[in-house]
């Protein structure tokens, strides 16, 4: 009796599974994305900003964990916490206390550092609007058919985040750069997650399509950090993304979590202000986007049906290594400083010859 | 008395001509100052071309061999006509299709070409006879009874520009022209919509200016699997070798390069330019565990697992792009000594014949199996020789899909000439170009709106001379590969095309458009107040004082007067 019973579970969790695959390939066509882009700023300088950089690292490193590379991460770091004067464990940089979890690591790929984090960067970086000498790991080369994560964290006020504790971005100009991202097809859809205080504002004025925006704090409240650890002696983690953090420690690159179980994180017991999220600009039902499609980068792939039938033989490439219009230049070195003079204060030496 | 009147006088003559120089001179003055250089846009020929009309023309010549008319059908039969179709895609877009068709009979040397066993001959030395143009095609009508084609097949389309269309079995030779005629335009209209442009290849390029409701599935995987129009892209090719110490692998990726993709590369130097290179990565490990199947003897890939292979292999890629060019990535896998035979199935549990798989707009990857080439007594590291041809055939047929050549199913009836030896044929490179002239034109419509739209809302940002130069030379090449795609020079279409891309480009994406991007009022009045207001407020004052004086006197006068 038991047996039948398990192997009729069997059955219909073997037949659910087969059903599944088929899913899968239609899943796969209909969130419409090829490839994912993250771009994870950190704005705050200073030591006792501390935990927005981990806050930063740890979305970096899930990021990263799911799937998503290196060369599609533009992550904007204001300050170097890691090698600070006052990290008593320099090159660490820990979201948990106790010193549990460093997230700073051995492959950390930092873009923008420093005082390279401004809002003129950060605008030009998201409109594409950057000088030609830049390279290619400084941009972000989005097109039509990439899911882009956009992470902000730092300190900010109603309508407004600082930049480096000199420069302000507002949320106009922020929701006229996602216009101009629109306009020119960067974007395929676009995940906002900003944690500061008072973070609901600054998708309030968002008009593009396909934005999904989340906020760890309404206006009016602030949004407060987690715990202090008292070897270091800051605040290593804002209180929205260490639950944010613990949440996508569950999800793996085959997880189908949506994202309705990303607004449940952090309620309002845990974070003490309430986060918000908006989706009325998103087209496709947020309990269809999976996690995944903006955390992650699953790639689509299709089997190779066809295939070319080639009978030449591979030709020789002809090596030229005679050519005689080619004439050797003798290479010398120009009169060099006389260094060693210079630094040791020795009298100039009678050059002869 | 007296001094007071001129000193009053002086006074209101001091005040009337501060306040004349501060309205007349100053105010121009600080206009003229804190004005932000906007060279000049040629913002109406930019809301003309807002609206798109395109035309697209398309030259067929149909040939009717011996057989098909009858002699005084014949001699009327030198004739052109010309057939226009419209299609309203949105407001702002509009499309007109224009085929110009023109009857003739063979010639002798054509009649000569026709009567070849096969038609993959007749295709070969026709044409030698003929040069047909870039975006032109030639159609040859044959007879029922031609032993050309095979039984169910009705059409063939040749490696050049011609294809070979047979006369259905309904109409008889002794039937009006005009019947012939009507007969065979479907099946022309079919041909055409094969070998040039179709309705929805040209909507599907046309995405950038009109967000269209996805159609079937196939559409979708299709516009997202081909990369974007870019004026070039980087291709590179891998060996990843997980097993130096079982494996010693040489790949002659120069010659293979040489001998087989650089022909194909060529022949589409004029829609891009491409970049190649070649690496070798050792240690390079799967992402996934691949099963064992005992049956088979051999390891498997499901498709599920497809998908985890390409993230842990791309981060070690690495890309020495210089440029923002479109990387596309082609990976050879070798599997480990311990890992093989492997295998790729598909979800029906198959083997794929390739072994290879491919990710729209990334690359492909092809697992090469080489237990066969060496015994269990083998010295370890064996030398290995990898064949290239086999190799370069499947990643050439990668690259023809994620380029776009890759042409859609054939309606029944049809027979497709396999490729020629550069892997693409003639009509599939005009097909190419064709949607790649729409797409050209139709993104830098929309960059060049949307940059005339973003200057005129924001009133102070600068707008340079190349900035306006870069979009008046947009702007001329638009209006030039219009003309060219409407009088049916594809070449040259898509020349301008490319111009135009580049220009709109080029002055959207330019570094200074960034300053000066938003200044709320607030701050614009907390700045200006401090300096002009304890300024103004003298002068208003006299001059309110000039006009109280005034009526007082005038009031005066009138009371003198009374």
């Amino acid at each position: 009796m038991k047996i039948l019973g398990l192997l009729s579970l069997l059955a219909t969790h073997l037949s659910a599974n087969s059903v599944n695959i088929e899913e899968n390939a239609g899943q796969f066509f209909s969130s419409g994305h090829t490839n994912n882009w993250a771009v994870l700023v950190c704005t705050s300088r200073f030591w006792f900003n501390y935990r927005h950089v981990a806050n930063t690292l740890s979305v970096y490193r899930s990021v990263k964990r799911l799937g998503i590379p290196d060369s599609h991460i533009v992550l904007m770091l204001a300050d170097d916490m890691a090698c600070n004067h006052r990290n008593p464990k320099p090159a660490t940089v820990f979201s948990h206390k106790n010193m549990e979890l460093n997230v700073y690591g051995d492959d950390v790929e930092v873009d923008y550092r420093g005082y390279e984090v401004t809002v003129e960067n950060f605008l030009r970086v998201l409109t594409g609007r950057l000088p030609p000498s830049t390279p290619r790991s400084k941009r972000l080369l989005s097109d039509d058919r990439s899911n882009i994560l956009i992470y902000l964290t730092g300190h900010g006020g109603n309508g407004f985040l600082k930049f480096q504790d000199s420069e302000e971005i507002s949320n106009v100009e922020l929701a006229d750069a996602f216009q101009q991202m629109w306009q020119k097809r960067r974007y395929n859809e676009l995940l906002f997650i900003i944690d500061t205080c008072q973070g609901a504002s600054m998708y309030e004025r968002f008009y593009s399509p396909n934005l999904m925006a989340l906020a760890s704090s309404q206006v009016g409240e602030d949004s407060l950090s987690h715990q202090p650890d008292l070897a270091i002696g800051v605040h290593l983690m804002d209180r929205y993304t260490f639950y944010l953090l613990e949440f996508l420690e569950d999800i793996h690159p085959a997880s189908k979590s949506n994202m309705n179980d990303l607004f449940k994180v952090c309620p309002k017991s845990q974070c003490v202000s309430t986060p918000g999220h908006r989706t009325d600009l998103f087209l496709r039902d947020p309990g269809s986007a999976l996690i995944t499609d903006f955390f992650g980068s699953v790639r689509k792939v299709e089997i190779t049906m066809e295939t070319v039938n080639l009978t030449d033989p591979i030709e020789q490439v002809e090596q030229n290594f005679v050519n005689e219009d080619l004439q050797k230049e003798s290479y010398s070195y120009v009169d060099q400083l006389p260094v060693s003079e210079i630094i040791h204060q020795f009298p100039p030496l009678d050059v002869t010859g | 008395m007296a001094t007071t009147e001129v000193e009053r006088r002086r006074g209101q003559l001091a005040a009337l001509s501060i306040a004349v120089v501060v309205i007349v001179v100053g105010v121009p003055l600080w206009w003229k100052t804190t004005e932000t250089y906007r060279a000049w846009l040629p913002v109406s020929q930019i809301n003309e071309l807002s609206n798109l009309q395109l035309q697209l023309s398309a030259d067929v010549e149909v040939v009717f061999a011996r057989g098909t008319v009858t002699p005084e059908q014949q001699k009327k039969v030198p004739l052109t006509r010309t057939q226009d179709e419209e299609h309203s895609v949105d407001e702002d877009t509009a499309l007109r299709y224009r085929y110009e068709t023109r009857y003739r009979t063979a010639t002798i040397m054509e009649e000569d070409a026709l009567d070849q066993p096969t038609a993959a001959e007749a295709d070969l030395s026709l044409h030698t006879l003929s040069e047909c143009p870039c975006g032109s095609l030639v159609v040859y009508v044959i007879p029922e009874s031609s032993s050309l084609l095979p039984q169910d097949v009705d059409v063939y389309i040749g490696q050049r520009r011609t294809a070979l269309l047979r006369i259905g079995g309904q109409i008889r030779v002794g039937k009006t022209l005009d019947l012939l005629l009507a007969h065979l335009e479907p099946r022309i209209k079919q041909v055409l919509q094969v070998m040039s442009f179709s309705h929805t290849d040209i909507t599907a390029a046309l995405s950038d200016r009109v967000r269209l409701s996805p159609g079937n599935k196939e559409s979708i995987a299709d516009s997202m699997r081909t990369f974007k129009s870019s004026p070039g892209y980087e291709i590179t090719f891998s060996l990843l070798n997980p097993d130096p110490k079982s494996h010693r692998l040489h790949w002659d990726i120069e010659g293979a390069v040489q001998t087989y993709i650089q022909p194909l590369l060529t022949k589409l130097a004029s829609v891009a330019n491409f970049s190649i290179d070649s690496q070798t990565l050792y240690y390079a490990m799967l992402g996934v565990n691949p099963r064992f199947d005992s049956s088979l003897g051999a390891y498997t890939l499901s498709p599920d697992s497809l998908a985890h292979m390409i993230n842990p292999v791309e981060a070690r890629l690495g890309s020495n792009a210089a440029s923002s060019n479109p990387v596309l990535n082609f990976l050879l896998y070798v599997p480990d000594a311990q890992h093989s035979p492997l295998h790729i199935h598909d979800s029906k549990k198959q083997e794929v014949p390739t072994n290879a798989f491919h990710s729209p707009r990334w690359g492909g990857i092809m697992v090469y199996n080489v237990d066969g080439f060496y015994g269990p007594e083998a010295v370890f590291p064996v030398d290995l020789n990898i064949n290239m041809a086999k190799v370069m055939g499947v990643f050439l047929a990668q690259l023809r899909l994620l380029l776009g050549v890759q042409s859609p199913n054939a309606p029944s009836g049809f027979l497709v000439a396999p490729c020629s030896r550069t892997g693409l044929a003639d009509w599939e490179l005009d097909r190419l170009m064709w949607s790649r002239s729409v797409e050209n034109v139709a993104t830098a419509t929309t960059t060049i709106t949307s940059l005339a739209q973003l200057l005129d809302q924001i009133g102070n940002i600068v707008i340079n001379d190349n900035i306006a130069e870069q979009v008046s030379s947009a702007v001329t090449s638009l209006q030039l590969a219009v003309a060219e795609l409407e009088a049916g020079n594809l070449r040259f279409a898509l020349q301008y095309s490319k111009e135009a891309i580049l220009a709109s480009e080029r002055a959207f994406f330019d570094p200074s458009l960034l300053h000066l991007l938003y200044f709320p009022d607030d701050q614009k009045f907390a700045i200006y107040i401090p300096l002009f207001l304890p300024m103004c407020v003298p002068i208003l004052l006299s001059l309110l004082k000039i006009v109280s004086d005034a009526r007082q006197k005038r009031r005066e006068k009138q009371a003198k007067k009374d």
